[in-house]
């Protein structure tokens, strides 16, 4: 399995019926892909719908279903739509159950960097400060190192997202989560030793006497 | 509500006007008072909207042309264009949280003064801003927004300017209508009274000054 692929069906597991989740783009959006078969899940795009379905068949696309990117999408039986406005209401609201992200960095209390590089990236945030903000329960989906720099810092130096923690991070390596605001190896990738996470990770992290291994 | 044609309509929005301008990477957004503007040249604009699509499209012609001033958006990551233009410093880009954003805009066209939210708390977007304590949680004070001009796009307009608009090009419209001084609609279809149940109405008609009617 890919890094990718290993990340999106490990987050996938923390999906439950009825839930409303809302992916982010990049490997976030891989997620919906590893849903097991009739789980009712509702996805929302933050352009304001409810029931966000896959890509449309050829023919099939409308210049006004579109996901958060612009691209078309279909809505699902059951879908809804709405204005901004509520969309992100339901948002900052506590209505959405997950949210999954993207990462720039995370740090070992949870504090996430995910929307700018001073000086060589500077998209704007999106919804993304009211999705870590407002969410019950963000998980980021990310490498975990980029250009082989942990991911996973001590303390963030990129500008923080919001001063929220996130719930938990996924990556094709480990998957943290944060009790008690301090990082913690809860699982192991695939094949993969809890000396070689803990080598290839900044931050510092609390290591159980029993770290499973992810499951698929 | 006066029916115009988009030359007439645009001939009224003056160089240096602020606009509030519907749609999501231009899903929703009014296309052909768009392309007005530009074959009319407004110049120093200040646009309140989403972001600003991608080049040769939607805003992003504006962006093209030079006629954008000040940009207040929540995501220009898609625009090229736009994050040169703002390197280069020919153009003012202020930076908003979505949700912030569309509140703000809420308000504006709601009567309120602006918005308490926790977004941006303890991030570079609270600099400059007053916070205040609510039951032990912090929020930002974000100031309503207002435009000159409201330039809508809907899916239905009735000949009395009831509008209603489709899926996911609903979007910042229905917002943005009533927070404009001036508020100027496109639409798909154009339908006689009544086609559009009242239940149905997303920005009722005595909030559109001027509906632009078909080519």
């Amino acid at each position: 399995m890919d890094p990718q692929t290993i990340i999106a069906r490990r987050i996938a597991q923390e999906l439950r019926a009825g839930m409303l989740v809302n992916l982010g783009i990049g490997i976030p959006t891989l997620v919906a892909n590893h849903i097991p078969e009739g789980l009712q899940v509702f996805f929302q795009s933050e352009n304001g719908l409810i029931g966000t379905g896959a890509i449309p068949a050829e023919g099939m696309a409308h210049p006004m279903l579109t996901d958060a990117g612009g691209r078309p999408v279909t809505a699902l039986p059951g879908a809804s739509t709405f204005d901004s406005a509520m969309s992100f209401g339901l948002i900052r609201g506590g209505h959405v159950d997950v949210t999954v992200l993207g990462g720039l960095q995370v740090d070992q209390k949870g504090n996430l960097a995910n929307w700018m590089i001073p000086g060589r990236m500077v998209p704007g945030m999106g919804g993304a400060m009211d999705l870590v903000s407002g969410s019950k329960r963000v998980i980021i989906a990310m490498q975990h190192s980029a250009r082989g720099k942990s991911k996973i810092v001590r303390q963030c130096d990129l500008p923080l997202t919001s001063i929220r923690p996130v719930d938990l991070v996924v990556t094709e390596l480990a998957v943290i989560s944060f009790p008690k605001g301090l990082a913690t190896l809860i699982e192991t990738g695939p094949g993969v030793t809890v000396a070689q996470v803990t080598a290839a990770t900044e931050a510092t992290l609390a290591v159980p006497e029993h770290v499973p291994e992810m499951r698929f | 509500m006066q029916t115009i044609s988009v030359e007439e309509a645009v001939a009224k929005i003056p160089d240096g006007s602020s606009l509030l301008i519907g749609g999501f990477m231009s899903v929703g957004t009014p296309e052909r008072i768009i392309d007005e503007i530009v074959r009319q040249g407004k110049r120093e604009l200040t646009v309140v909207a989403n972001d600003t699509a991608l080049p040769g499209v939607g805003i992003g012609k504006l962006i093209d042309a030079r006629l954008v001033r000040k940009v207040i958006a929540s995501h220009i990551g898609l625009n090229p264009e736009t994050q040169k233009q703002m390197m280069g410093g020919d153009l003012v880009v202020e930076l908003v949280p979505q949700g912030t954003l569309i509140e703000q805009i809420r308000a504006g066209g709601y009567g309120l003064g602006g918005i308490l939210t926790a977004t941006g708390v303890g991030t570079e977007v609270e600099k400059g801003k007053r916070k205040i304590d609510i039951d032990g949680r912090t929020y930002l004070v974000e100031l309503a927004l207002r435009a000159d001009f409201a330039l809508v796009h809907a899916f239905l307009a009735d000949y009395l300017g009831n509008l209603a608009y489709a899926l996911t090009a609903r979007n910042y419209n229905p917002v943005a209508a009533m927070a404009g001084n001036t508020v100027i609609a496109t639409a798909e279809h154009i339908v006689p009274i009544g086609v559009i149940a009242p239940d149905h109405v997303m920005t009722p008609a005595p909030v559109v000054d001027f509906l632009i009617g078909n080519p």
